[in-house]
Formats: structure tokens, sequence, C-alpha cells
């Protein structure tokens, strides 16, 4: 084992971005104020002195084009990681995702590979109203040809991006964006994360509370509220959304009998629907209930604090749902 | 617009003038053949004929080295045959055939070939632009002597892709060849109808690109403006763009009552087909005879027969490979 470390999750993926420029001439970052201004989340800091402009590139905002320029470099042996600022923009960069950087290795007879990573921030709960607030890692997850990461600890912001770079497909790595300020212990020197995997972080017979990204501390936190209540749950981080993990959710529900799917996304069409599908085909006999989620209300998310709150899942609507389940 | 034949009418010889000619017949005849392979039902979807445009692929790839890389659009089998893709395994794509281009999954709008830095056929359109640049941007990266050329219609200079990688191309100095298939209709919607401003290579100077406007019925043209276009490339780095000047003799797509177009229209771009207009100046010029066309056109079409036997024969990909490469692992 190496050294653990304590840290932030911004400083987490700074570290996974630095290392990754060390190992590979051919990996070079390309997004909107990546370089001079440092990142819009402070996640490549002083790399461009490092670096320099070749690797750390600020572009224009072109989203669809700097996206496709990502593809078009990694179709050219590049090795390119592209950070786009937030998910929200990415609407404008869809078209290059999924009529080009899914499709090409399929739909050229398995001629190309497409190994470009791209980064973005996502999620609610910082106030910046409607147009600054969606998560839809969901939509990305629907998508055959691309993979889909969401790192929800400092240690999988550390060493998911390392376990992309060595992947010959796209991926996708979703930062919830209040995770970056978030303090935690990350091994400096374990290597790759292993991506083809969910993982139990908490232990429980009762209940198993199945999340992903910016709503784990959220569950963790619930699932301590619920011990006062003699209720032990099982927190399963699925980190990986595409492909999905369904052996460790099949595994946690033959274990706990009982599910709750927490998603910030909207509950209509939501990446939850699909986890309960998938619980409800394969794992129906485990269930003693109902398979229950919380998602985001379905309303464009708010400013104001009370409201935003209110549109988010939260700890207390997940002791409420798992107290009416048991 | 700049007519290059007399400059370069001394510098052409009769066997490359003829095989430009050679070129541009089995691209017409291929396609002539894959309308008729459509009405039997061997080739179904989207069918997107060139005929009419050939000068342009034949021309400008000509003008290319085997370095160097394309990006095309869903009208794109001229393109792929001038770049050597064969008319067996283009065929063969269209059919759906495991031993197509494509492995028969992409169909006439998606040929591909690794090998020969042909990087398809895209059909979303102004799709294909940011995937050129970066091809461009991965060789600059690289300290390869490459250019990317990428072919677009004049429906894509309406897209924010094409505004936005002109600027990316000018402001990172990429060796990207922008060529722009001008025939006047996006889809249906004549020029005018939707650009605010008809001249495409004059758009290209707002970005900072060099552009110059040529007429797309003359491969003489074509071939020396894009071979003085790759030349300017290598020496500064910077991008350029070509806006050709064509017509499309066939319907958008197979089906298409071409209500947005009249009969005199397409009959006066008729009277400037390609290919026709050569083998009158190769006549004239005393390079071709009855006999020597007649051996070409005897040539490409036993190469169109074969292509029709090749495509017949191929197998179908088993469906068990359906969900093979996706992704490189697949997924559970």
């Amino acid at each position: 084992m190496g050294t653990k470390i304590q840290t932030t999750y911004r400083e987490a993926v700074k570290a996974a971005l630095r290392e990754a420029l060390q190992n590979d001439p051919k990996v070079f970052l390309m997004g909107e104020d990546v370089g001079r201004y440092g990142g819009p989340y402070a996640c490549s800091k002083g790399l461009l002195e490092e670096f320099g402009p070749e690797r750390i590139r600020d572009t224009p905002l072109s989203e669809s084009t700097f996206v496709g320029a990502g593809i078009g470099a990694a179709l050219g042996g590049m090795r390119p990681i592209v950070e786009v600022m937030t998910v929200n923009f990415s609407l404008l960069s869809l078209d290059q995702v999924v009529n080009n950087a899914a499709t090409l290795r399929h739909m050229s007879g398995g001629q190309f590979s497409v190994p470009v990573v791209v980064r973005l921030a996502t999620g609610a709960g910082r106030q910046l109203a409607a147009q600054h607030s969606h998560t839809l890692e969901g939509w990305y997850a629907h998508i055959p040809g691309i993979k889909v990461l969401t790192p929800a600890t400092v240690d999988d912001a550390r060493r998911m991006l390392g376990a992309a770079l060595l992947e010959p497909d796209p991926v996708f790595i979703f930062e919830h964006a209040m995770l970056y300020p978030m303090e935690g212990e990350m091994d400096e020197t374990a290597g790759p994360a292993d991506i083809t995997r969910a993982v139990v972080r908490r232990p429980g017979r009762d209940v198993s509370l199945i999340t992903y990204g910016g709503s784990l501390g959220k569950t963790l936190q619930a699932a301590e509220e619920l011990v006062a209540d003699g209720i032990e749950a099982e927190v399963l981080d699925l980190r990986v959304l595409r492909p999905l993990d369904v052996d460790s959710i099949l595994a946690t529900v033959a274990k706990t009998h009982r599910a709750v799917i927490i998603d910030e996304s909207w509950r209509t069409g939501s990446f939850a629907a699909e986890i309960s599908a998938q619980i409800m085909e394969r794992g129906f006999d485990h269930l003693d209930c109902p398979v229950q989620r919380i998602c985001s209300e379905e309303v464009p998310i708010p400013y104001p604090k009370h409201l935003e709150d209110a549109a988010l899942p939260q700890p207390y609507k997940i002791v409420d749902a798992v107290r009416r389940m048991i | 617009m700049k007519s290059a034949q007399d400059e370069l009418e001394i510098q052409v010889t009769r066997e490359h003038a003829l095989e430009l000619l050679h070129e541009m017949l089995r691209i017409r005849r291929l396609e002539e053949k894959a309308a008729e392979m459509y009405s039997l039902g061997k080739i179904r979807g989207f069918l997107h004929l060139y005929i009419g445009e050939e000068a342009i692929a034949v021309g400008a790839i000509h003008a290319l080295g085997p370095e160097d890389a394309i990006v095309a659009t869903y009208r794109e089998h001229g393109h792929a045959l001038a770049r050597g893709i064969s008319m067996d395994a283009i065929m063969a794509e269209m059919f759906g055939k495991a031993n197509g281009c494509s492995r028969g999954r992409g169909g006439s709008m998606h040929l591909f070939d690794a090998s020969l830095r042909f990087y398809g056929g895209y059909a979303i359109v102004g799709g294909g632009l940011p995937i050129a640049v970066g091809l461009a941007l991965a060789d600059k990266m690289q300290g390869r002597d490459r250019i990317t050329a990428c072919f677009f219609g004049d429906g894509a200079v309406a897209e924010g892709e094409f505004h936005e990688s002109m600027n990316l191309a000018a402001l990172w100095d990429l060796p990207v060849l922008f060529l722009c298939e001008n025939n006047y209709y996006a889809m249906g919607t004549a020029l005018e109808r939707h650009q605010s401003q008809t001249d495409i290579a004059f758009k290209a100077r707002a970005y900072a690109v060099g552009s110059e406007t040529v007429d797309g019925m003359d491969v003489l043209a074509v071939e020396a403006a894009t071979r003085r276009a790759v030349d300017t490339i290598r020496r500064t780095g910077k991008p350029y763009l070509i806006e050709f000047k064509t017509y499309r003799f066939r319907a958008h797509s197979m089906y298409d009552a071409e209500l947005y177009r009249t009969k005199e229209e397409v009959e006066a771009w008729k009277a400037r087909d390609p290919i026709a207009g050569f083998t009158v100046y190769l006549r004239d010029a005393g390079w071709l005879s009855d006999a020597d066309l007649a051996t070409i056109e005897t040539d490409v079409a036993a190469e169109v027969e074969g292509a029709v036997t090749f495509a017949e024969a191929g197998p179908w990909e088993p469906v068990e490979d359906l969900a093979k490469d996706v992704c490189t692992i697949p997924a559970r």
C-alpha cells in the first residue's frame, strides 16, 4: 500500500492531471479557461506554467468544436483531455459526443479508436439557478460507445483519470461541482482506479441506498441518521454509470431486500429509473417492498436557497423514505 | 472566379489528363449503378449521389499526398473512390455486406478506411469540421508535415461548427484545407435563402483564413487550385478555404420531387457537365480519340460489374457480432 494523504477533491483532480501530463507526452488538456485562468474550479492552476501553452490549451467558447477537435486529435494519435466547463455547456457539444465519439468505432467496422477523455463539472447546490444546475450524466450513460465515470470521493477523483486514460474508448468524467472543496483521503501511489466495479461505502443489512457522485455524501449522512432508528443502511456508490455494475447492485439488494436509489437527476427518465428497472428485471425475488427513488423535483432548479434545497435530494428525504419502507 | 486551366495547360500530361477523366467516369458509373441497385432494393437507406460534382473530389484529392487525411460528408462515394477505396468495398458497403469498407455497418453515408487516412463520411451537416481541426491539431503537435482536407457543402456554412472551426483552425495555425462544395442548395433550400452573405470564400477571410473561389466543374482548375492551397498550407502551417462552385444533377437523395429548383436551371448546369466538358477539352487537344474513350468506358463498366458481383457475393455480418466494437472491451 502506498502513502495516504489528506487533501481536497480539487487538488486530487489537479494531481491526476499533472501525473497524466508527466507520464505521457501525448496527453494535453484543452478547454475554456484551463490555462491562464487556472481552470474554472482551479483544477488546472499552475499547469500552464508547468507544461506550457502547447499542452494546456485555452479554447474559445466553442464547445462543439473543441470537443470535436478532441475527438479528431484522439483519432490522430494524441491523448486529449477535454474539459467542458460544466455539463450545462456540454449541451452545445452533445452532437459530437452522440454522433461522432460514440459511433466511430462501431460504424467504421472497428477501424477507429477515439481515446478521448472529457471532464465536466455537474450538478446543483450553489444557487446558480436553472441554467447552471443541470445533472445530465444519466443522458450520457444512455449512449452506447462511451464510458461514464462519476468520482464521488477524493481517492476516485485522484485515480479515475489515470484509469480513463488507459481506455481506448471515449470516457466522460462527471465531477460534481459541490465536491471540489471536499476533504478526504487519497492514495498517492496506488495507480489507476478499478473502473469496472461499484463500491460499498458503508456496509449494512436493512436497506440498500444506491447512489453516485454528488449524492454520496448526503446518502452517507442519511445512513448515519438512520442508526438512531436501529436501521443499518448499506450505501453503494455506483462510481461508473456505463458500463453499469449490475452485479454489485443485485448483491446488495439480495443482502438487504430493500432499495432506495438517490439520484440528483429529474425523476422522469432518470438514471435511477434504469437502476430500478435492473432490480425489477433481475432482482425482483430479493425484494421485500417496492424500490423507491429520491430524485430532483420536476422543476427547473430555482435560485433561492430554500427552493433549491427543496428541489434536490436531501438526507431527510432519504431518511423519510427508508422509515416509510421499514 | 479563377481559371487555372491556362496556366496548367502546358504542365498537364496526356497521361495525367486521361487519369482524371478515368477517375471521374469511375465515380459517375459507380453512382449510376448504385441508383440502379437502389431501385432493385439492393441498397437501402439514404443514397446521396454526387453526379455533377465529380471534378471536385477527383481534382482535389489528386493534389493531396498519401499521408494527408480526408474528412468527408454523407455525399462521399466520389471522395472515397478518388482516395483509393476500391469500388468493390464501396459497393459492398452500400449493400450492407461485411466485405464493405466499414464492414457494412455504415452504408452509403459512412465510408471509412483507416489505412488510407479516409476518416469517413459524416451525416450530420457540419459535424466533420471539428474532427478535421482535431486531426490537424494532432499532426501539428506531433510535428508531422500533413494536411487534413475537409469537404463540406454550402449547407454546413450555416452551422455554428463552420464558424467555430474556421476560428479555431486560424487561431491555432492548424493545417486544415477546408473544401466547400457549394452546389447552391442545402438539401432543398437555395443558397440565397439560407445565407445573408452568399460569398462563402469571403466569410473565411473574416476569420483570417485565406480563401478563393474556383470553378468546381473544371477538374484542372480544381486540381491546380488545390495544389496551390496545399503548397500554401505546407509553407505557412495555416488553414485555407476553397469554395468550389458546382451543382448536383440528381435529387438530394433518391426520392425528391425537386420542387425547389427549375428544370431550366438543372439543364443549364448539365450543359456544364464536368465530364462532358473535359472530354471535349481533351478531344480538342488531340489527346482523346473515340477508341480511347471506349477503352476507358469498357474498363470502368467491367469494374462496376465486378463491384456488383463482389457485393452480391459478400457475407452478411453475423448477428452474433452485433455488439462487437461498440467499445473495445464489450460492456457486461
